[in-house]
Parts: C-alpha cells; structure tokens; sequence
C-alpha cells in the first residue's frame, strides 16, 4: 500500500499543474456509530476490525490527489465503492471521516450555502442515467442550473444554446428527453453540466447505459471537448479499456480501498497487485506502453530511426520490424537516451515475458 | 429410518400449525356446544357492554357546545368559494333582495357543454372531446343539468381542496418516516376503510344540514389517495434526479418543487383522478347531509320507490362520472410534444388557443343568456324524459317474470342466506377472537395477533356482535360470489387478448361508477332485502377480482413460462403449476380488494334494508346520534382491517416464499 502511494507521489512530483481536488484518509461507513468507530481508532481500521463492529465501508482510507486539468479516471468493479467516493468528493454523501480539500480548503466544513455556491458556479456532474427532468425541454433542462441561480431567461437560453452547438444538439432544442436516443440524451447530460462554467467535473458512469458503438463514439467527443475545455475531471468507470482510452491517471479500486493509482502506462508495466494484474492482462499493451519503458541502454549497433520516449509502441512498431534494426529513443534536446530493439518490439507484440524487463 | 426420520424433522411446522388448528376449531366447537353453561362466551353479555358509543357523544357534545365558535367560522370561510361555485354553475347571482334584486345569471348550459367538448379535445383528441361533450349534452337533453351542476360545483371546489391538503400532507409524510410510520399511514388506513356513512353524523353534528358539511365530508374522504400518490411519486423518482439537483445547487425548496415534484408528475396525477372520482361518489352520497345534486335525485326516488326517476338521475352520475374520469386521466397521460420548430409563442391566446376560445364562449353564451332563455336553461321542448319507458320495462318484467324472480329470490334467502347468517350469528364471540387471533399470530406473529383479537373484541364488548357478524356473514357471501364470478373472467381474460379487450372497458366503466347507481337496477327486480344486497356488492366488488387475476397471470415472467414449457409442461401444467402458482399472490391481494369493496357496498345498502351495522349507521344518521354511528362506523372499519391485515400477511410470506 505505502508502495503505490510513493509510487503515485514520485509520478507527480514532476506535475507542475496544482492540485484541484484532494482525498485525505477518506472513510465512509455505514451502521449504527460508524463515526464515533473510526475517531476513536484514529482514522485507522482493519477490515477484520470493521466486520467485527457490524460496519459496512463503503470507502476505506482513500488518500488521492486530482492535479488541475487532469482526466482522473476511478476504475472498479460494481460494488467497489468508485460511486460513493466520488460521491464523497462533491459531498453528495457525507464521508464518516477524513478530509475532502477543493483547492487545499476543507468541503466539509464548510457552511451548507456556502456549498451549495460551490455547486452553482464551479462543480458540474454527469449521471449513468442521464437524469434529465423529465417535464423539461432540451434547452430548459440545460438552462436548469442557470435558471435556478436566477439567471434571467434570455441570459440563461443564450449560455444554453452555445452549449447546445458544442454537443451538436442544435435543431433538438425543443425536443423532451424521452423523445431522444440514449447517446442524444447523455449529450444534453452533457452540456447541461457544463452550461455553468465548472471548474471540477465529476462524470459518474457516464457512457455505461450506452450500447458499444455509441459509447465510442461519445469517449471520442469527451476527449474533443477537453482538447477545448481543459477541465479537471473525475470520471467513473468499470470499463478498463474506456479508462485506457481516456486517462491521464487511473486509480484503481477494490472493497472500498485505492489499491493503485498510475498512468494507465504504470498500471501495465507495474500492477501492485495480482487484481491490479487480471485487469491489465488483456490490455493491448503496445497502445499503452511507450518507448521509456521498453528502452535499453544503447550499444553502438545501427539505428534504423528515432522514437520520442513517450511514443506507444504500436506507433512505431511496424516501421521497426520493417527496418529490422534497432530505434534511438531520443529527448528534447535531440540527445539518444537509449534504443528499443525490433526483438523486444516483437516480443511484446507476441505477448512474451522478457526476463529482468 | 433415517430418512423418515429427516423427513419428520423437515414437516414439523406445517404439521404443527394443523394439529392446533384442529385444537383450537375443537374447543370453539366444545365452547358453543356448551352453550347452556357458558353463556357468556358465545353472547357478549349485556350487562359488561362497554358504553363507547355513549362517552363518544358526550364528547361531540361537548365539542358542539364549546366550540361552536370554530364550527361557525369553518363554515364562514368554507362557504365563500361554495357559493360562488354554485351560484356560478347551478343558482344563479343575485345582489339585493326583492323584487328589485340584480340578478347575474349562471353559466349558460350551451357554454358549458362547449367548454367541455373542448377540454376534452384538448386533452384527448377529437374523440374524447366529443365523449365529455356528449356526456355534458346527455345531461342537459335529459333534464338533469341544475342537479348535475350543483354536484359539479361541491367537487370543484372540493378537489383543489383534497389535493393541496393531500399533496402537504404527502411531502411531510415523505420528510418524515417516523411520522409516516406512526401518524398518517395508520389514519389513512383508519379514513379509508371507514364506512363514507359513517363521516356524514359527526359532519352533521358540528355543520348541521347543508352543503358545507357534505364538502367537508367529502374532502375528508377523497383526500387519501392524493397523500399515498405523494408519498408514492415522491419516493419513485431516480435517486440521480435528486443528486442531480444537489449538484445544481438547489435549495431544498427549489428541490422539492422545481425538481421532484415535476419529476413526479405522473404519479400525481393519478392521485388527482383518484381523488375526483372518490369525490364524486362521496359528493353523491353525501346527498344525505344535505349536498343536494343528483344523489338527493336518486334518494328521493328511492325513498319514495320512483325506480324510472332513480334510473334517470342514475344515468346522469354515470355520465358525470365517465366524463370526469376520462378526462382526468387524459390530461395525466398527455405529455408535452417537442417539435423542431418550436419556441414559446407569446401571447396567452397563442399559447392557450382552447382555454381562450372556452371562455369566450362561456361569456358569450352567458350573456346571450340574459336575452334569450334557451341560452340560460335548457329549454323543455328539448329535453327528454325516460322515466316512464324504464317504469313500464320494470312492469312488464315484474309481471312477466315475476314468479321466476321471485322463486330464485326465495331460494336463495332461504337456502343459502339463511342458514349462513344463523351460523354467523350465532358463532361465539370468544371462539372469533381466539381463532382470528391465532390465525395472525401463524401469519405474522404476537403483535398482528394482538392487533387482530384486540379488534374483534372491540366489536363484541360494545354490544355490536350480532351487528358485526350480520355484516361479515352478507359481506363475505359477496365477496365470495364476486371472487368465484371474477376470478374465471380474470383467467379467461389472461389468455385471450381478444376477450380482454372486451373486459377491459367494462370493468373500467364499473370501477368509475358510484357505489349508489349499483342498487338502483337491482331495487326495481328484487326490491329490498339482503338479495339485493348482495347482487349489488357483487357486481361493484367483481372489478377487482378480475383486474389482479388478468395481471398476476400476465406478469408472470415469459423467460418462466418457456422454461416450462422446454421442460416439457402440458399447456395444462404449464398454467396449473407455473401461471397461477406464480400469480396466487396478486390473486388474493385482488381477493383483499374485493373483500374491502364489498364491505363498503354493504354498508351503502343498509338504504335498501339490511340489518347490519350498516343499517346502525344509517338509523344512526336519521337521528344524528353520533356515538351510536361512530361506534358501528368504527366496528366497520375493523372488520376492514382486519381482513385487510390477514390477507396481507399471507401475501407477504406467500411472496417471500417465491422469492
């Protein structure tokens, strides 16, 4: 456990960007004095000793850190408590213990209109079921948040319809909810959650009531609108490839506990544990791995090309094979850092385990 | 030996339950065998009668002399918005006394039959415009408009009454477990299975004769259905809808009333249907403490044994009630269209183009009223009276077939009837308590059981036994009857789309009718008594029967059903041992509404000379003795509840058992 935390403090210790949104020994249980429970341990409890008090936690200890600008991605199977931490972070649910800090202040102290200020202007969240107002229309729904800040309704139907144009919804305006596809739908999710400007975005599950096709279709507009919008995002998932595609950090969760948190890149190469591994093993590792990782130390043969060190493999992979000699791996400066071999290429391509890899 | 052994271990329980059953019937049996010697067990003895009934008036005596002050300024306030409405719709507007008066007349029937079609296309269509105008029109053409319209207008002002009060009462319910748990579910429980009877005498009491005491009577009784659609709507909507209005930035009232109860819309509006059509039967029967309307109509008539004119002022609710009924629902189901188009028109006429047009035909048909009288009332050359033709077919039935009816009348009270409510009454008090008490302690346990003894003893230590089991005896042969008659209609149904089509608009229609129109038919064939009593509950109490059978069969999941049949089930066994195994719990919740029914019927017939504690209460009402009434009211509404908590718990542990 101490390991991953070093692990995923030493891959942001080189992260400039600051820290948005911060977990600090975050618990969340449920049962009679669940509370008082865990202040009296200190914030620290086994899961023997949990069972033994009749508790059930939802979330155990969960310490993370969610730099600005970041795709964040909470991956788990259903059960593993990914909904109710997140739902911790906006304080949805009420953590038993522990810190939540928006840019370094406590959520949970803070006064209930002063959260609900919080949520109006710079926290915005998807839902798996879309949970558009079924009594509304396209463009109401989305002027919802504004027209409950009192926005007046010319102001608000603007700011909604420029939202409307960056999903792609325009003609739909006036459509209800159940009129619409379920990718059409999350779209006004979407953009509902986004006419308010927020700085935080929290999706829950957002593409996992969609049938496959559609899903990949609204993971490629998600990312097209970060390109845009350069927001922080927490976003929910139990589909390990969609949080492949997606993240820039993944923090990998079981029985209520982080077990691991890493770029999809340190999750393949380095999975903590046997759990972390079973999800990483059918991972197409040469769209995850870079060059970095399968470099070795260059010894004077001919370089048929040159690679950047974040480069994946299998954008160079059939360039390499082709070439039957080895890439330098080459840094800004335009210095060799080392070579990647066509043989390791090939071997990670076939799946087989180099010895000391 | 050691599997006979397991398989004793494994019976115990059942085998248990029937070896104290056997038990417990021997010593009810010994018990009224030895009558002669303890008298007391079978007869609740006089001298030990609990006087409830006499501390119960001693109590509404007190409250009407001291607080007659309240009383007086309820009615006050309560008869500003009702005389507008009746004025508005049936009286007319007069200012000044005299001869010199100005008078304002009242909606002419024109506008109102125009303003009906048009709510009814707007709602539903050319086709529902043309049911509710058609009803409306019927009314007028047949000379029932003054009457229908004061009914109308003591259930306008009623409704909005019953549903602000139970939409409140909803959402506090919801905020509040504890109080939901403690206070409104067992009082909702407590105003619904109450006999409507039985709310007229304190209403009486405290508002004496007048249409003030019928409203409030009636909004007591509709206002129910509107709490549990709150309660129900609100509890239904997504989890996510109301996290996604904290994420907004709601306040808890913008959540409560911009996001949950829109959401819950739907729901809602069942509870406003629920309520319109209760208050129309309860506005009906409320005729009684003065409501007037139709149902003062049909109780003349019946009074006075008038069956064409009964027959006519029938007609005339069943065309309010169908009217009123698919309107209501139209408007519950009809949602909101998008269109590509579409932005908000501005002006109110834009907007509203039926509303408007309603209006300008009321006001100028109303106006046009004042000149030409067939605008203001409905003109008599035009109407038409069938009281006559319905006044002949009853003779000529009656002297055609007179001897057959009254041979299967006789029949029946002699053969059946008879001896059942001999055995009813003379069944020992004790031996009920004791059987029905050990009946809910194997369903559910000690607290059901307690519940369900401490009941029946009520009934029997106010000196209502023979009373309490008159009801139950004519009660249960209906609702018997209603099960045996709806539960083939139900299966029959649920494996024939085409028949269920047919069913279905007729037991629709049945449900919306008043309970009063029921008796009508059967007085004119069988005239009072107990048969006709009984073949009025059981045509109003079949609906049920044959609703929860049609839908316990057809929700039987089709996965099951193919599942048997790749087992290789006949269609036989398939529909013995998977269909009706699976629906037997939703066929005797339909049993449990069937039985509550009837024991409302039942009391409704006390008007055609039953001797139950239906007749208690109506006798009670005649002489506004209130703790007479309300005692046997309350014996009532425990045999509801009584029944109602046995069946439930045998539903529940049926469920439980399926899974």
């Amino acid at each position: 456990m101490t390991e991953t935390m070093e692990q995923a403090s030493n891959a942001m210790g080189k992260d400039p960007r600051p820290i948005k949104l911060a977990c600090r020994n975050v618990w969340k249980l449920f049962g009679a004095n669940a509370a008082n429970f865990i202040r009296e341990r200190d914030g620290k409890a086994s899961t023997a000793d949990i069972a033994a008090a009749g508790l059930v936690g939802a979330v155990r200890a969960v310490d993370l850190e969610i730099r600005q600008g970041e795709i964040f991605i909470i991956m788990g199977l259903s059960g593993s408590g990914k909904s109710t931490l997140v739902r911790c972070m906006s304080r949805l649910v009420e953590p038993t213990h522990g810190k939540v800090e928006f840019e370094g202040k406590d959520l949970l102290k803070i006064s209930d209109a002063a959260l609900i200020e919080l949520r109006r202007h710079r926290m915005g969240m998807v839902f798996q079921n879309f949970a558009l107002l079924p009594h509304l229309n396209v463009l109401d729904n989305i002027a919802f948040p504004l027209s409950i800040q009192g926005q007046d309704r010319s102001t608000r139907e603007a700011r909604a319809r420029e939202v409307i144009e960056l999903v792609g919804l325009r003609g739909r305006e006036h459509f209800y909810p159940r009129e619409l596809s379920g990718g059409q739908q999350q779209r006004v999710g979407i953009a509902r959650s986004l006419a308010t400007k927020p700085e935080i975005w929290f999706l829950d599950e957002p593409f996992s009531a969609l049938d496959p096709l559609i899903r990949r279709e609204m993971q490629d507009e998600l990312m097209r609108l970060q390109t845009m919008l350069h927001k922080t995002i927490v976003f929910i998932t139990h589909d390990f490839d969609e949080a492949i595609r997606l993240a820039d950090r993944i923090a990998i969760m079981k029985d209520g506990e982080v077990i691991q948190i890493g770029t999809p890149e340190q999750l393949v190469v380095n999975p903590a544990t046997d759990y972390v591994a079973e999800f990483t093993r059918d991972v197409d590792r040469a769209k995850v791995i870079s060059a970095r990782s399968l470099m070795r130390a260059c010894d004077g043969a001919e370089h048929g090309g040159t690679v950047a060190p974040e480069a994946k493999i299998a954008s160079f992979s059939a360039s390499i094979v082709s070439a039957g000699k080895p890439f330098a791996v080459i840094n800004g400066t335009g210095k060799p850092i080392g070579e990647v071999t066509p043989q390791a290429v090939i071997d990670l391509l076939a799946g087989i385990e180099r010895a000391g890899a | 030996m050691t599997v006979t052994a397991r398989a004793s271990r494994a019976r115990p329980p059942i085998q248990r339950w029937l070896v104290i059953w056997v038990l417990a019937l021997a010593v009810v049996l010994v018990v009224f065998l030895l009558q002669e010697r303890l008298p007391w067990a079978v007869n609740y003895p006089a001298e030990a009668v609990v006087p409830v009934a006499d501390w119960v008036s001693a109590l509404m005596g007190w409250i009407k002399s001291n607080l007659s002050w309240l009383t007086r300024s309820i009615t006050a306030v309560l008869s500003v918005p009702l005389d507008f409405a009746l004025n508005l719709l049936a009286k007319n507007f007069k200012f000044g006394h005299g001869a010199d008066a100005f008078v304002l007349p009242r909606l002419s029937w024109v506008g109102v039959c125009a303003a009906a079609f048009l709510a009814g296309y707007s709602a539903g269509g050319r086709k529902l415009g043309m049911l509710v105008g058609g009803c409306f029109l019927y009314i007028a053409l047949f000379g029932q408009w003054t009457s229908a319209m004061l009914t109308l207008a003591l259930i306008s002002i009623a409704v909005p009454f019953c549903i602000l009060t139970g939409l409140f009462a909803g959402i506090w319910a919801w905020r509040k477990p504890r109080a939901e748990r403690l206070v409104v579910s067992p009082a909702l429980d407590l105003m619904q299975t109450i006999p409507t009877f039985a709310y007229l005498i304190p209403m009486l009491l405290l508002f004496g004769n007048s249409p003030v005491s019928a409203m409030i009577a009636t909004a007591i009784f509709a206002t129910p259905p509107m709490v549990r659609a709150t309660m129900l709507g609100l509890s239904r909507v997504p989890l996510e809808i109301g996290e996604f209005s904290d994420m907004a930035g709601c306040t808890a009232r913008q959540k409560l009333w911009r996001v949950l109860l829109p959401s819950a819309r739907p729901t809602l509006m069942v509870g406003v249907n629920q309520v319109i059509m209760l208050a129309l039967n309860m506005v009906i029967i409320a005729s009684m403490i003065g409501a007037g309307g139709l149902g003062y109509d049909v109780l003349l008539a019946l009074r006075a044994l008038k069956v064409g004119e009964a027959m006519e002022a029938g007609l005339a609710i069943v065309a309010l009630a169908i009217a009123l009924d698919r309107l209501s629902q139209a408007i519950a189901h009809k949602q909101a269209k998008g269109n590509v188009h579409g932005s908000a028109s501005p002006g109110f006429w834009r907007r509203y183009p039926n509303l408007t047009l309603a209006i300008v035909i009321l006001v100028v048909t109303t106006l046009l009223g004042v000149f030409v009288p067939a605008f203001a009332a409905v003109p008599k050359a035009i109407t038409f009276t069938t009281a006559p033709l319905w006044k002949a077919a009853v003779n000529w039935v009656t002297i055609n077939f007179f001897d057959i009816i009254e041979a299967f009348r006789v029949a029946l009270i002699l053969n059946v009837l008879n001896p059942l409510r001999a055995f009813c009454e003379g069944f020992p008090w004790l031996g009920a308590v004791f059987l029905l008490g050990l009946a809910g302690y194997q369903l559910s346990g000690l607290r059901l059981a307690a519940l369900v003894a401490g009941l029946t003893a009520f009934c029997a230590i106010t000196g209502l036994w023979e009373k309490t089991m008159a009801t139950v005896y004519l009660c249960g042969i209906s609702a018997f009857i209603a099960c045996l008659i709806g539960i083939p209609i139900g299966l029959a149904a649920a494996r024939s789309d085409r028949f269920e089509k047919i069913v279905t608009p007729v037991i629709d229609t049945l449900q919306v009718l008043p309970s009063f129109c029921f008796i009508i038919p059967v007085v004119m064939l069988f005239r009072v008594g107990d048969v006709t009593a009984m073949i009025a509950t059981v045509a109003f109490a079949v609906v049920p029967a044959i609703r929860y059978t049609n839908h316990g069969i057809r929700q039987v999941p089709p996965a099951l059903i193919e599942a048997a049949k790749v087992s290789g089930c006949t269609p036989r066994q398939t529909f013995f041992r998977v269909q009706l195994a699976l629906a037997l719990p939703e066929i005797m919740l339909g049993v449990n509404q069937t039985i509550l029914m009837a024991l409302a019927m039942i009391i409704i017939c006390a008007m055609v000379g039953t001797r139950d504690l239906g007749q208690e209460v109506f006798i009670a009402l005649s002489k506004a003795d209130s703790g007479r009434g309300i005692v046997a009211g309350l014996a009532i509404a425990f045999i509801g509840i009584v029944a109602d908590r046995l069946f439930n718990a045998w539903t529940a542990k049926a469920r439980a058992r399926l899974g």
